[in-house]
């Protein structure tokens, strides 16, 4: 690594978009109202990466996550995605 | 006339695919291999049904990247014959060949049986020996089949007759019960606007002999011979 460079740790959470049927957040919703767990009112499922990467800089540590983001690891047509970069 | 049929890791119906082109509608075949950026002369690509890259991430999110698919974009974009089944369609989906995603199965199990679809089109590559509406039993094996596209996009479908298959009840009606997956509008298969490229959930390369319970497959192939010998000619 040389002097410049950074590590950049980051999560990505993945989620359908809304309006988008999730069968599985619904069907563990319904798990849960038959356990006897009142006022559930909805359940989104989804999914996270947690990324580790070098870059110089954080603008382009930010354009690269969410080129990555958009190109693999969320389907624009189904899902969104939302970047954290960690401390 | 030549079939290509591409072997992903984890592709498991490429043999069932290659079985029908040479043995059933006794055509050339050969197998493609995902590394390779070769088509080797195929005039149809066939994308397998199985479990490309385990289905991680998402089903054929990876296997899109593959060497392959490069030259299968390419061919396709020049009106090239390209059809996919089950991950395969699922592949072409995420490629971007055709419009929308699948969906987990409403059921959130993986459903494997015979269904019905209803042929909407007949003016395609791949449905041009079927009557306007003939139903064909062919089955389906698939966890992530239920079709989604946006309300636009559905109504793209519909007004450019890119909807080709839906699932229906053996009378050949449209109906809910028959659904297996919960896919939007019923929908089995698409093709883009070209008309070219297909997508379909259920396996015709799974059914064109007597002794599997179905030779109904056997009517997408002999689709795609029949639109290869018109162009040939």
């Amino acid at each position: 690594m040389s002097k410049k460079e950074k590590t950049n740790r980051t999560v990505v959470y993945v989620r359908l978009k809304e309006g988008v049927l999730d069968p599985q957040g619904t069907t563990i919703k319904r798990a849960l109202d038959d356990m006897g767990y009142k006022g559930i009112e909805e359940i989104r499922s989804g999914k996270f990466f947690e990324i580790s990467f070098t870059t110089e800089n954080k603008k382009e540590a930010s354009r690269l996550i969410h080129e990555i983001s958009d190109k693999l690891l969320a389907n624009p047509v189904i899902e969104d995605f939302k970047v954290e970069f960690m401390k | 006339m030549k079939f290509g049929v591409i072997i992903f890791p984890g592709s498991n119906c490429d043999f069932d695919a290659y079985q029908m082109i040479r043995s059933v509608i006794k055509k050339e075949v050969e197998f493609l291999w995902h590394q390779d950026e070769d088509l080797r002369g195929s005039d149809c690509v066939i994308l397998p049904g199985g479990f490309s890259y385990g289905d991680y991430l998402r089903t054929g999110a990876i296997a899109r990247f593959a060497p392959i698919m490069k030259k299968v974009y390419q061919f396709a974009r020049e009106g090239g014959l390209v059809i996919g089944i089950c991950n395969g369609f699922q592949i072409l989906l995420e490629t971007g060949l055709l419009p929308g995603a699948m969906l987990r199965n409403t059921s959130l199990r993986f459903v494997c049986k015979y269904v019905y679809i209803r042929a909407e089109e007949t003016d395609t590559p791949y449905s041009n020996v079927c009557q306007k509406y003939q139903v064909l039993k062919i089955p389906v094996a698939h966890t992530d089949g239920n079709y989604y596209i946006s309300e636009k996009g559905l109504a793209k479908l519909k007004d450019n007759n890119q909807i080709i298959f839906r699932y229906c009840n053996p009378q050949g009606n449209i109906d809910a019960a028959f659904n297996p997956n919960g896919a939007l509008y019923n929908i089995a298969g698409i093709c883009n606007l070209k008309g070219n490229v297909l997508g379909m959930m259920p396996h015709p390369e799974r059914c064109g002999e007597k002794i599997l319970g179905s030779e109904d497959g056997r009517y997408v192939f002999e689709s795609i011979v029949n639109y290869l010998k018109g162009r040939e000619d």
